[in-house]
């Protein structure tokens, strides 16, 4: 069923999201530390467990990957709903800074994807 | 019977509508006009900021296109939980050997990354004539993502303007690698899932990060939300607390 694996999604979602939260509070910061990835990890793991436990079937996972096909219209979405008169039109120090940091970011880019963790495989 | 207020009450699928208008616009362009150089995706996330732009030019508005009653639903639809939903969504293709190869990487990216965006914001914030510490931690914290500067510079007092500044930074910064991720990607090597996840640690800007590897392919979004979505969180750790009393050690 579809909304089983909807519902999983959901779950592993307001977990994660849950986690972070409380995670934020604890450390004393006023944002979410982490949710998405703990979320992430969860959905992982539980449907792992779930194909383990073979009730994974029939429309399960298209219920979680209709969601992960609307990942760019959401992002579109986002993108419209942004603040960009405030980006562009607050004098040059926000310019300036946003694209100088993005600029050593890509360039440090490539060196830091030479750092690999030594496996024993 | 009011148009405008019907399309309102229906927001949601009203955007569903608008959005698959922009993207069939977007694949035509790219298709017929560009011969495909610039994804299809690219170029609806591209039109996506111009309508921002044009929203908040004609509204004066802080959410862009979704500040006009018949954009309503954008705000819905591109608010942080469904962006967030999807992300998750994506995770089922995620490869856990990659994930943990890759892990050591991504911390050190992930630290460093917080590090270099607040010296930049420090520096440039200099240039530009800021002395106090309150106020050059607050760029610099905008520099990490658009939410650390608020929470950095209500936590340290700083003035309003200085805090629209940063606020100003973070955003450029996620409509900067937005635009310009799928341009570079290949000449970085931005085409595995280790350097998704070394490039998420190092920019942060989840909004920036998702789009830009979305644009450019859309297997690399789960490794690189990954190590962003620890970003924000970190910064607001960091910057009003460690990184501010480091910088006023420093002058």
């Amino acid at each position: 069923m579809l909304i089983y694996g909807l519902g999983l999604l959901a779950f592993s979602y307001l977990a994660g999201q849950l986690f972070g939260d409380v995670l934020g509070e604890m450390i004393g910061v006023q944002a979410n530390v982490g949710g998405v990835g703990f979320a992430m990890l969860l959905l992982v793991l539980l449907h792992n467990y779930f194909q383990k436990k073979q009730w994974v079937k029939a429309q399960f996972d298209d219920g979680i990957g209709f969601w992960s096909n609307m990942y760019i219209p959401v992002i579109v979405a986002m993108s419209a709903s942004q603040n960009a008169l405030l980006a562009f039109n607050n004098g040059i120090l926000p310019i300036v800074a946003g694209t100088l940091i993005v600029i050593i970011g890509f360039a440090l880019v490539p060196l830091f994807s030479s750092i690999k963790t030594t496996t024993h495989s | 019977m009011n148009v405008i207020s019907f399309f309102e009450k229906n927001g949601m699928i009203t955007s569903f509508l608008i959005i698959a208008i922009i993207m069939l616009i977007a694949e035509q362009i790219s298709t017929r006009l560009l011969r495909k150089k610039i994804p299809g995706s690219a170029i609806a996330i591209l039109l996506g900021l111009l309508l921002a732009y044009y929203g908040g030019m004609i509204t004066g508005g802080e959410k862009g296109i979704a500040d006009l009653p018949l954009f309503s639903g954008f705000k819905l639809v591109g608010g942080s939980m469904f962006r967030d939903f999807c992300i998750v969504s994506t995770a089922l293709g995620v490869s856990f050997p990659v994930m943990i190869q890759a892990g050591k990487a991504g911390i050190i990216s992930l630290a460093l990354g917080l590090v270099v965006s607040f010296v930049v914001g420090i520096c440039v914030g200099l240039a530009f004539g800021y002395q106090d510490a309150e106020s050059l931690a607050t760029i610099g914290a905008g520099t990490l993502t658009f939410i650390v500067g608020p929470v950095t510079g209500s936590a340290l007092g700083a003035s309003s303007d200085v805090i629209a500044l940063s606020v100003a930074t973070g955003v450029v910064k996620a409509i900067v690698v937005t635009v310009f991720t799928p341009l570079v990607a290949t000449k970085i090597k931005l085409d595995n899932p280790h350097a998704a996840m070394v490039f998420g640690g190092l920019m942060g800007t989840t909004s920036g990060v998702a789009a830009g590897l979305a644009a450019t392919d859309q297997k690399l979004v789960p490794y690189g939300a990954l190590t962003a979505t620890f970003y924000t969180g970190l910064g607001c750790l960091l910057c009003p607390s460690v990184f501010y009393l480091a910088l006023k050690a420093l002058m």
